[in-house]
């Protein structure tokens, strides 16, 4: 088996789906629907340290069809708070990779918002373990 | 203490008038997230860069509010159509109050 | 067809096992986790291998007399031996060890003479870590073993723990290609590895995509090879498809380590893919599955198995296929003598090593199982008793051969199970929630619903402790009474226990080799004899 002899992992206090929630309705203004917006991230992480994290908004970015913000949350963390893009019209197209720290196993969250104000939102689980084994 | 932090970016020597480039940016950087303690038990200070900003010939291209959970040496990626040549200006912005910045010109064709 | 005739055979010929009605215009020879056997060995197949949701009872989880019953096998036949665990320690005196260079180059010669440039071999990867040799050179004697058999490409998984430098290193040395489409590197995010090869065969242009093992930074230690990130990357793997699609391609290949049930759900998603060479579960398939078009196949490991699909690829479509899982019954194949040349100059310098004996077993060792083998019941017992702990925990890795009852127990066999290069025995406290929590991951990583988030491999296995599981339960929950066997008392989550284990992906892990242990125990054991394992108690 392919773990730590040491401790799995620090007990600390999280976020929790709630708080991600208020956090989502502040930034969002009201509940966001499914689809235009897709988060992309590893199952499993490789590295709880630094995830990589992508966000594609469908979007012509043009004046009238356009993203304006991203926001990126965390449910599993002692914050929900990750980062928010800005986009504007030399952005070019809707799209932003980074990389994030995950404390645990835990639902990665991306709402966009919209020049029109429509919002939306995708939501991945990603996976940290301490490993498996090998075939 | 760190090393000073140290910004490093791809973006393409050329492209065509309107083309959507694909911009690649790291900077070296511990992001102390304020929630780690050290071992007297005394929470370590946050020191996290907490915005970076791209613009193109001074236009704001993209930005992006940080908050800790940003992994240490940050890393964006992201896009900018090019209409002409010109300079793309990159910059952090640390809790200490420091701004690192990086240039790179792109010729558009 | 071929498989059930042949299987009713009881003295098999060469000629019963290569003989081929060739087929089509392309043939793809697979060969997948030779885990650097070069030489004929035993390998018992699994009787527990679990399929989890969707696929619960769907092959390849039909093992034993089920197996038999589904491919319309003989029971007690060469066939029924090399594919099932039944009557293995009796049918293994009648058929003999399988596998062997010698004996694959004899077939791959056989295949290449018979479709000359309609072949391509292709390697699924775990091909260069597994024996005491490897270990010595690391790798170089499976790369120029595998070398002569002139493969056209490869993937990997193990090969990566051999870390950067000399992956790099014996990467470069190859006369083909080494493709991993999902591994990047981990500063820029860029292609780490060519994606996919393009080959003119038979006048069909065949792209054959590579897929490397999606976990081998959690599965196995990251910090031996930090640059590189891998993941499943379903994305990258329908943009290649397209972008070979693009490029002209007739036929796509994908030559994949992902493990089974993970290449199923892809089969699924990513459309475009004609073949998928499956590696990593060990599964050994008499026939290819479908997959809406996509025909998945598996080839075993260890060397048992070559397999041959023959396709006939008309106007950038696959019409048909002809395809068979060769086993490879080294009493019956000839060896190839150029290649036992080699593989004897290969082993030279080690033999009298590899053949030096450390003790008798009088019962089966094996390693295959979801839940424990022998040989691994074994080596948790030289855990406990050489490092003195209360419970000991050992990987559930499915490389590894089988000796027989009544067999020495060399360090070339101690080695077969053993063989890695972060083989540090750890002793540590861990509290007893610490260990539920061990079981719980692993067991996720194992039995997810999800099977992109499968892992492939078996649980870990244990000595000195019992435990249930229910492999249906929700991460958390699978884990339940857990027993210290020597009180016979339950586990407690607040107390600590001193725990032995081996091949943690920790950095600076300390401690002797997992050998040196397993040697240290044999010495003073020179009988062994395992009673059934009764620890592991599987609920649903
Ligand atoms: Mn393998
Ligand atoms: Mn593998």
């Amino acid at each position: 088996v392919a773990f730590a002899a040491t401790g799995l992992r620090a007990r600390t206090a999280l976020a929790g789906t709630e708080e991600t929630e208020k956090r989502i309705l502040d930034f969002a203004g009201k509940a966001p629907e499914s689809g235009k917006i897709t988060l992309t991230a590893p199952e499993i992480a490789e590295n709880g340290n630094t995830v990589p994290v992508s966000v594609k908004v469908d979007s012509a970015m043009s004046d009238d069809d356009r993203v304006v913000s991203v926001m990126i949350v965390a449910d599993g963390n002692p914050n929900p708070e990750v980062a928010t893009f800005h986009f504007t019209a030399l952005s070019g197209a809707a799209a932003a990779t980074t990389r994030i720290r995950l404390a645990q196993t835990q639902n990665v969250i991306a709402v966009a918002k919209m020049a029109d104000g429509s919002v939306f939102m995708d939501k991945k689980e990603v996976k940290v373990t301490i490993g498996g084994c090998g075939g | 203490m760190a090393a000073a932090p140290k910004p490093r970016v791809k973006v393409p020597k050329t492209a065509k008038a309107g083309e959507v480039v694909l911009l690649k940016t790291l900077i070296s950087h511990e992001m102390e997230s304020g929630q780690r303690k050290d071992k007297d038990g005394n929470t370590i200070p946050r020191k996290i860069i907490n915005k970076f900003s791209c613009e193109f010939n001074g236009e704001q291209v993209f930005s992006c509010d940080i908050d800790p959970a940003i992994s240490a040496n940050p890393y964006f990626e992201f896009s900018a159509k090019v209409n002409e040549s010109g300079a793309f200006k990159f910059s952090w912005v640390d809790d200490d109050g420091s701004v690192y910045t990086d240039e790179q010109k792109i010729e558009v064709k | 067809g071929n498989w059930a005739r042949a299987a009713a055979q009881q003295s098999l010929t060469e000629s019963d096992l290569l003989d081929f009605q060739s087929f089509g215009n392309v043939t793809l020879v697979h060969v997948t986790d030779i885990h650097a056997q070069l030489v004929p060995i035993y390998f018992r197949e699994p009787s527990v291998n679990l399929g989890i949701g969707a696929v619960a009872g769907l092959p390849p989880h039909v093992t034993g007399a089920d197996l038999l019953k589904l491919y319309n096998i003989e029971p007690g036949s060469a066939h029924a031996y090399a594919l099932t665990s039944v009557d293995f320690d009796a049918l293994a005196k009648t058929y003999g060890r399988m596998g062997g260079f010698d004996r694959i180059a004899t077939i791959v010669k056989r295949i290449r003479a018979e479709r000359g440039d309609n072949m391509l071999l292709l390697d699924g990867g775990d091909t260069w870590q597994g024996s005491y040799t490897s270990l010595q050179t690391k790798g170089q004697d499976m790369v120029d073993a595998m070398n002569v058999l002139q493969p056209d490409a490869m993937t990997g998984h193990w090969e990566f723990t051999y870390g950067t430098d000399r992956v790099k290193e014996l990467v470069e040395s190859l006369p083909f290609s080494f493709l991993g489409g999902n591994i990047f590197d981990t500063e820029w995010d860029e292609p780490a590895f060519d994606a996919y090869k393009m080959f003119d065969r038979g006048g069909v242009k065949v792209a054959v995509i590579g897929q490397a093992f999606p976990y081998t930074p959690i599965a196995n230690p990251r910090w031996m090879f930090p640059e590189w990130s891998f993941g499943i990357r379903e994305e990258e793997v329908a943009k290649n498809v397209e972008a070979a699609r693009a490029e002209g391609a007739d036929l796509v290949v994908l030559l994949s380590h992902n493990g089974f049930d993970v290449d199923r759900a892809l089969a699924s998603r990513v459309k475009g893919i004609d073949v998928i060479l499956s590696g990593h579960t060990h599964d050994a398939l008499p026939e290819p599955l479908l997959v809406d078009k996509t025909l998945l196949v598996a080839s075993g490991s260890h060397g048992k198995f070559v397999a041959r699909l023959d396709l006939d690829v008309q106007g950038g479509e696959l019409k048909g296929f002809r395809h068979r899982l060769i086993p490879v019954f080294s009493d019956v194949i000839t060896p190839d003598a150029d290649m036992a040349k080699l593989v004897s100059d290969l082993r030279a310098p080690y033999e009298a090593e590899l053949k030096r004996e450390l003790a008798t077993t009088e019962s089966l060792l094996y390693r295959r199982g979801n839940f424990n083998g022998t040989f691994d019941d074994m080596i948790c017992q030289a855990l406990l008793e050489v490092r003195e702990a209360d419970i000991a925990l050992s990987p559930g890795f499915r490389w590894g051969t089988s000796v027989l009852p009544g067999q020495k127990i060399t360090v070339e066999d101690v080695h077969s199970a053993c063989a890695m290069t972060y083989p540090a025995v750890y002793r540590s406290s861990m509290s007893g929630q610490t260990i539920k929590d061990i079981l719980e991951d692993v067991a996720d990583n194992l039995f997810n619903k999800d099977p992109y988030y499968q892992q492939g491999g078996d649980m870990v296995r244990v000595g000195g402790m019992g435990y249930t599981i229910n492999p249906d339960g929700a991460m958390g929950s699978r884990i339940s009474d857990m027993t210290l066997l020597k009180t016979g008392e339950s586990i407690d989550a607040s107390r600590d226990y001193v725990v032995a284990g081996w091949a943690s992906v920790n950095e600076g892990t300390e401690g002797p080799a997992i050998w040196d242990v397993v040697e240290e125990y044999l010495t003073q054991n020179p009988v062994v004899r395992l009673e059934e394992n009764r620890s592991v108690k599987v609920v649903s």
